[in-house]
């Protein structure tokens, strides 16, 4: 397979930019990012993107290709429609800072607000703990996160309300779940994901979960837990208290 | 004086994937104010790619293990050329930096009674390899990004430092540019560690980001220090081949740890036709052996798959070389085959190597439950880098420090899958608490404006160049891997080598006519072009000890000088700088084995 094929990039600044059209030969098993590089090498040598593993570790090159928020270097050109050209955009919650790549420096801060891991004492005289798999593996899923901001931009909070200083979006939502379910985690962050991590303003549209690139269920394993943490720790500590002690489960323990 | 945005440090650390960042907790827990610089955004650094797993004798699955065991492993891996003191740290203290990444927040896969468990790789004797399916480098690269955030540290992402800047023979501090809008910035620093990585993107077929251009190894050379080992690149035996835009991106040694076998066009599986006598006592001698030993029995010996990848990979490209390669140029790498011994293998390779499902699922529409995927050789780990002090990790320019890839010394010939991931945390933490010492020990240094200035007169050279005759450093760059990877590849000789010199002077006028159209902002064009010195630099290093060093041990492998030589096997390779600005290769000695160590291998063999 080699033919000819057109690609409508966003190019400009935070003070604004346009889409332009590139055309180029593209090959069998090509991805987005390929292209993006091709025409970085031979048509627009300062094209602003941002990339490193290229195999859907990192979780650098998001963007929205024909409107969907994508990692290039895993949307293969075999998957999209390519005799319209392919639209790529640089991702719309963020600030943009030049073409493809956004200022997402919001996130890094709103990491650094989650209190971190806080373990309990060792199970082991020599200071290790003992775990067992099925309890690891249910936060697995959660870690398997390549923070790449999907997620983020697709969620209308952020994405149409704009409410980053309220809302600290699904990827920390993940992260706080991936903390709180931690098999040896003592943190409490209930308070905080309904006092300052805006968890209410989440109405469990599930576009995060769409958008995920690494299938993460991020609305039925994390979010919606979360928001029973909340309800038992915030709005109804004493029940959640007596279940404690009478040794019941509730459903987000 | 041209006025710079200045930050002042104890501790300057130029890097952040695993080896950085541990060093960036180390110091900060010696109570050293800490800046980190990192080319990407931070949590996007190679180490997140690393999928095997982290080696450290915890004995926890086998416990026969122990670190002598895994010195000696190690020692063996590298062919003997390895410091032996390195290597010795190396064994003793990667289950503690285990452990500790355990205790701040990590999650292994468990052992039944609830242990970290521990997989098969090539090389170790018994399963060493603490992981994470086969995401284990995410998993320590969050764990130690997520506490490093809460330890002080400041971090500078998007920031490249293209000189250090020194104070007579001790390093003073660094000059840098954001990538965001291309100003210039100034470090001052009482100690820098380079945590650079490596240089893979100095060949076509990599599995390496682009950010593995030998900065830190560039960066150490320009200002005085020693280069060790240059010559023994490694390349993985099993890197996707097929679709040609994913070519190099790497399939992890998990997938032979479990049980994948490698086989030829004809279906023969070829590993157990070259058994090297170094480790015939400990490679299974047949099919079954090998399944068994996979499957955790301890009375089994290892499948002659994960014999060690300098071997793995010449075994492949034999058979490409005679015919029996797979259709586009590799071998066929199958961990399907296990169905014919458990009754739900689907199940079980997705939750052993989900990442592996996915990646050629996605990039091949390949199901590896039931197809084979395609492997062959690409550039993968620099086991030569910056020559350290194996207990400070202090180069030989005060107060320089170098850990992780970046260093040489611990993988002597060739390192051992899993020794990568334990090495950044083991000598990580030793740089981040030397270069804390001896900043406290010394006090900040003082540099001269001039060389600030003239690093920035450097930088915007590709700016200001004639277009007529100008280059495309993307070109450049290209042209540079494919020579590299033609001339300086895995089968060298003296005359391909001697023909790459040449090229590499070509080259390196090429990139003095590189341009830069645009504005500084964000202009990858003009990264490209900057990069392209230390690509150059690197790769001269890597050829002129390739070319000297005329015998085929673990990753050099010499088409007219095959087979080992003893003398060779007791010299080290030293690169530097002369004083007329030539490069310089001088062989030294390797330090002889303390009687007791040598007793280990003895014993071990």
């Amino acid at each position: 397979m080699m033919a000819q094929a057109t690609f409508r990039i966003w190019r400009g600044n935070s003070g604004g930019g346009e889409l332009q059209d590139f055309t180029l030969d593209v090959s069998e098993g090509m991805v987005v990012l390929d292209a993006v590089h091709r025409i970085q090498a031979e048509q627009a040598p300062d094209l602003a993107v941002r990339w490193n593993c290229k195999a859907g570790k990192c979780g650098s090159c998001s963007a929205e290709v024909n409107g969907m928020p994508k990692l290039m270097c895993m949307t293969r050109l075999s998957s999209l429609p390519m005799e319209r050209p392919v639209t790529i955009h640089p991702m719309k919650a963020f600030p943009v800072m030049k073409d493809l790549v956004c200022d997402v420096s919001w996130n890094y801060e709103v990491k650094k607000r989650i209190p971190p891991f806080r373990p309990r004492a060792p199970d082991a005289p020599d200071g290790t703990w003992r775990m067992d798999q099925r309890d690891v593996d249910r936060v697995m899923e959660f870690r398997k996160c390549i923070e790449c901001y999907l997620c983020q931009d697709v969620c209308h909070v952020l994405r149409e309300h704009h409410k980053h200083d309220e809302f600290i979006g699904p990827r920390f939502l993940v992260y706080a779940a991936a903390l709180e379910m931690h098999p040896l985690d003592e943190g409490t962050r209930a308070r905080l994901l309904w006092e300052e991590g805006g968890i209410g303003y989440c109405n469990i549209t599930k576009c995060c979960t769409a958008v995920c690139p690494e299938g993460i269920h991020i609305t039925d394993n994390a979010i919606i837990p979360l928001k029973e943490r909340v309800v038992d720790e915030v709005f109804d500590p004493i029940s959640r208290a007596l279940r404690v002690l009478t040794g019941r489960r509730g459903a987000a323990t | 004086m041209a006025e710079y945005r200045t930050h002042e440090y104890d501790v300057l650390i130029i890097g952040a994937g695993g080896a950085g960042l541990r060093a960036a907790i180390e110091a900060s827990g010696h109570g050293a104010r800490v800046g980190v610089v990192s080319k990407s955004l931070l949590g996007k650094a190679h180490t997140v790619m690393a999928e095997g797993g982290v080696a450290a004798a915890l004995a926890n699955v086998d416990e026969r293990d122990g670190w002598r065991v895994h010195f000696a492993d190690t020692m063996r891996g590298g062919q003997y050329l390895n410091n032996w003191r390195m290597a010795e740290l190396h064994a003793r203290e990667a289950p503690e930096r285990v452990r500790e990444l355990e205790a701040w927040g990590a999650l292994f896969d468990r052992t039944d009674d609830g242990r970290i468990l521990q997989r098969n790789f090539g090389g170790h004797a018994y399963p060493r390899l603490a992981h994470v399916g086969d995401r284990t480098g995410l998993e320590m690269i969050r764990t130690l990004q997520d506490h490093g955030i809460h330890q002080g540290m400041s971090v500078h992402m998007e920031c490249t430092v293209t000189r250090l800047l020194t104070d007579g023979a001790r390093v003073a501090g660094a000059f840098a540019y954001d990538r965001e809008r291309g100003r210039f910035l100034v470090f001052r620093a009482g100690a820098v560690v380079l945590a650079t990585g490596g240089f893979g993107k100095a060949y076509r077929i990599t599995s390496n980001s682009w950010e593995y251009t030998g900065d830190g190894q560039t960066l150490a050379y320009d200002t005085g220090a020693d280069l060790l080992d240059m010559e023994f690149v490694q390349f993985h035996p099993t890197g996707m081949v097929w679709p040609p835009s994913v070519r190099g991106i790497l399939v992890t040694e998990g997938v032979r740890g479990e049980g994948g076998v490698l086989r030829n066009s004809a279906g023969r599986r070829f590993m157990f036709d070259d058994i090297p006598e170094l480790y015939k006592g400990q490679t299974a001698d047949s099919e079954e052996e090998g399944w068994r030993y996979c499957t955790g029995d301890p009375t089994a010996r290892r499948p002659p798959e994960l014999l060690t990848r300098d071997h793995v990979a010449r075994c492949i490209l034999r058979e490409v070389a005679e015919g029996r390669g797979s259709p586009h140029g590799g071998a066929f790498l199958d961990i399907s085959w296990i169905g014919e011994k458990m009754a739900n293998h689907e199940e079980h390779i997705r939750r052993k190597l989900p990442g592996m499902y996915h990646q050629f699922k996605e990039l091949a529409e390949i199901d590896i439950t039931k197809e084979p995927m395609e492997v062959g050789p690409t550039t993968h780990y620099a086991m030569g880098g910056v020559r350290v002090d194996p207990e400070t990790q202090m180069s030989t320019v005060a107060g320089l420090f170098a850990a992780g890839e970046c260093a040489a010394g611990l993988h002597g010939a060739n390192r051992l899958g899993g020794n990568s991931l334990s090495d950044l945390i083991v000598f990580g933490k030793r740089a981040g608490e030397y270069a804390a010492r001896f900043a406290k020990e010394h006090g900040p240094g003082t540099f001269d404006p001039a060389a600030a200035e003239a690093a920035e007169r450097e930088a915007l050279a590709p700016f200001h160049r004639e277009a007529a005759n100008g280059e495309n450093p993307y070109q450049v760059q290209y042209d540079l891997q494919e020579m590299m990877q033609d001339r300086v590849g895995i089968i060298r000789h003296a005359e391909k080598l001697q023909s790459a010199l040449e090229a590499l002077e070509q080259l390196r006028e090429r990139a003095g006519r590189a341009l830069a159209p645009g504005s500084r902002e964000y202009n990858a064009g003009w990264h490209t072009a900057l990069d392209l010195h230390n690509l150059l630099t690197v790769s001269e290093a890597v050829t002129r000890a390739a070319l000297l060093r005329q015998e085929s041990r673990g990753a050099q492998s010499r088409d007219d000088y095959r087979g080992k030589d003893p003398e060779w096997g007791k010299l080290n390779l030293v690169v530097r700088k002369e004083a007329g600005g030539a490069m310089e290769v001088e062989r030294i000695p390797t330090r002889p084995l303390p009687d007791e160590l040598a007793k280990i291998i003895e014993e071990m063999g």
